[in-house]
């Protein structure tokens, strides 16, 4: 039996100042599976964030939010192994489901799912979509999403892309002159422009990486620099012709320490569902690592813990 | 019900395909034989034909169609010989280019396929033409058309039976104030149309005759000449009531002042293996006379023996 017991060590396998993700189950196995009763009041005396002094009543009494914490911590791994086991047609059509319920802000999820993932598993997805929720992608979300953004977002989700290697060079270079246009229209206009609707949900990606080249020509400046972060425009331009930028911004975004509970959740999505594509994950990998200077495994390392972190390295080394 | 009529003891795919080798053979050619055999067989044993004839002869029995044939026959029999699949993406690819517009064509491969057969046609137009449907229609569309015409055939409709009654007033609540102002191109009008599964549209347009008295078609008779308002009407009717919708056309294409063949042999040719016999129940009842009897009076030659045929009631 342990004659001390360093509650720092307890602290930081929950919470602690590298504010990460996951829980150290082992160290707390070791440590407060191995404490004295006196050592845990230490523990509780300690941790003011989460046990309150009842002077009056002479004992310290546990915050909700020191459970709320806890249960969500564990179940990082918890939630990850369930996406994981999932069939890829699954996990995207809930996926999908979830952010329409939570709205507004999570529609990036949907352009994600759309614009990622290929023809046959898209469709997959809108196949998976039917069997659970008893009704189309499509109808669900054209009758749940009102405004510019509708127009834009059903028709990501219904695209079923030509994927060969043959591209009329003409008609990408009429769609740049199209684009370049319509971008130039401030805030949301852009998306309520049918050609540009058009263009996004029905184009081939490789026709797509034509009309992104000619668009640079035509406007001397880059077309993923010139139009305003947080639009679903421009994740849609992102997952649709550079994804590796897409993925490796939003996992940088999931591992800041003042990632709120939502993005921190980001994490997990990225890394299931693409560690099946390993040459995806590979160059998502190598952007990270270039554009932030660490190794996304560095990085998860450091600010992760437990099973959560264990699991999310062995997703990543199946890609190398 | 399909109005094909196959023979008890098929030849082998070999034989058949040997028996229209010498149908082409020498100067001229057997057309009579070739009806006899095509005719008669379904798609699958159409596809084993033409492998057959493949592996045997060193060339496509379709290419060798288009060198013997001719005319209305040919186009027949070419669309004919062709898996569902790959002939639906030739129309629909034939009905975007400029001189062959045909709106018609599209209405109906969206709305009368089922869900995975619309994805099969996607997949063999990918195949042929190097780029996707969805593509070309959103290209040579614009305006209201394309507002219709994109998102019905990028659709993947559900394909359940489940109906929501609450869903179904409130949607043809909607409807109806959308008709009521005048609103036929509404985002809401075209979102239900385009994306609710056929049997929610059923249960929705229903509730819209019940609650105002009347068809939401007939509602949309405002400008008889229009043609999204035509191809409006027309997508209800194909959702719902496919075999009136072919009928219409069949009757259209055959009473007109000449004959439209073209409509005539993209009828026949599509719907042979699948609702022919519902629809020459609807031509019956609606113009008294027999389907193949109104087909043999408006055509002649082997085009009419072929079209004959294949209603089921040329010599088996």
């Amino acid at each position: 039996m342990a004659q001390t017991l360093d509650w720092d060590v307890v602290i930081d396998a929950i919470s602690g100042k590298n504010v990460g993700m996951g829980v150290d189950e082992k160290a707390l196995i070791t440590t407060l599976g191995n404490s004295h009763k006196d050592h845990r009041k230490l523990f509780r005396k300690a941790s003011k964030s989460f046990f309150e002094e009842d002077e009056e009543r002479a004992f310290e009494k546990c915050h909700d939010q020191f459970v709320k914490h806890l249960r969500l911590e564990f179940s990082r791994f918890n939630n990850a192994v369930v996406m994981w086991s999932m069939h890829p047609w699954e996990r995207d059509a809930r996926v999908v489901k979830k952010a329409l319920k939570k709205g507004d802000e999570c529609y990036s999820l949907i352009v994600e799912v759309a614009c990622t993932r290929s023809s046959e598993d898209l469709l997959g997805a809108r196949k998976a979509y039917h069997s659970l929720f008893d009704q189309s992608m499509e109808e669900d979300i054209a009758s749940n999403i009102h405004g510019s953004r509708r127009k834009l977002l059903v028709g990501l989700v219904s695209a079923y892309r030509y994927e060969g290697n043959k591209v009329k060079d003409d008609s990408a270079k009429s769609d740049a002159k199209i684009l370049a246009e319509a971008v130039a229209s401030p805030g949301e206009k852009a998306i309520e422009n049918d050609e540009v609707v058009r263009i996004l949900s029905t184009r081939s990606k490789l026709h797509l990486q034509h009309v992104y080249k000619h668009y640079n020509q035509i406007k001397g400046s880059d077309l993923l620099g010139g139009v305003s972060e947080s639009s679903i425009l421009n994740d849609a331009l992102l997952c649709l012709l550079k994804p590796s930028v897409y993925f490796s911004k939003i996992l940088n975004a999931s591992l800041n320490k003042d990632a709120d509970k939502g993005t921190k959740k980001w994490l997990t999505r990225v890394f299931v569902t693409r560690a099946d594509h390993s040459d995806e994950m590979k160059d998502i990998a190598e952007e990270y690592n270039q554009r932030y200077g660490e190794t996304l495994a560095q990085n998860i390392q450091e600010k992760i813990r437990g099973n959560y972190r264990d699991f999310l390295l062995t997703l990543l080394s199946k890609s190398n | 019900m399909a109005s094909l009529k196959v023979p008890a003891n098929v030849p082998l795919p070999q034989e058949d395909a040997e028996q229209l080798h010498k149908a082409f053979a020498g100067w001229g050619t057997n057309e009579k034989l070739i009806i006899s055999i095509l005719a008669h067989r379904n798609s699958a044993q159409r596809s084993l034909i033409r492998s057959a004839y493949a592996a045997t002869y060193n060339e496509d029995l379709l290419k060798a169609l288009d060198k013997e044939l001719s005319s209305d026959f040919e186009r027949v029999v070419m669309l004919w010989t062709l898996d569902p699949a790959e002939r639906d993406a030739f129309l629909a690819k034939e009905s975007t280019k400029m001189f062959t517009k045909n709106n018609w064509v599209l209405v109906e491969i969206a709305c009368t396929r089922s869900p995975l057969d619309l994805f099969k046609v996607k997949q063999a137009y990918q195949a042929r033409y190097k780029k996707s449907l969805e593509e070309d229609v959103a290209q040579h569309t614009s305006g209201d058309l394309r507002k219709l015409l994109l998102p019905l055939v990028s659709t993947f409709r559900y394909e359940g039976d489940e109906v929501n009654m609450r869903l179904a007033r409130s949607e043809a609540k909607l409807l109806h104030e959308k008709v009521s102002e005048k609103a036929f191109s509404d985002d809401d009008f075209i979102r239900i149309l385009t994306t609710r599964s056929k049997a929610q549209l059923g249960a929705t347009l229903n509730q819209y005759n019940n609650e105002y008295g009347n068809a939401i078609n007939k509602n949309l008779k405002e400008d008889s000449d229009d043609e999204y308002l035509k191809l409006l009407r027309a997508v209800v009717t194909c959702l719902t009531y496919p075999e009136k919708h072919f009928e219409k056309v069949l009757r259209l294409a055959i009473n007109r002042m000449g004959t439209d063949e073209w409509a005539l042999t993209r009828v026949v040719s599509t719907r042979t293996e699948v609702d022919m016999e519902r629809i020459k129940e609807e031509y019956q009842r609606r113009n008294s006379i027999p389907l193949h009897d109104a087909v043999a009076k408006d055509t002649s030659g082997d085009y009419e023996d072929m079209l004959v045929a294949l209603l089921g009631h040329g010599d088996v």
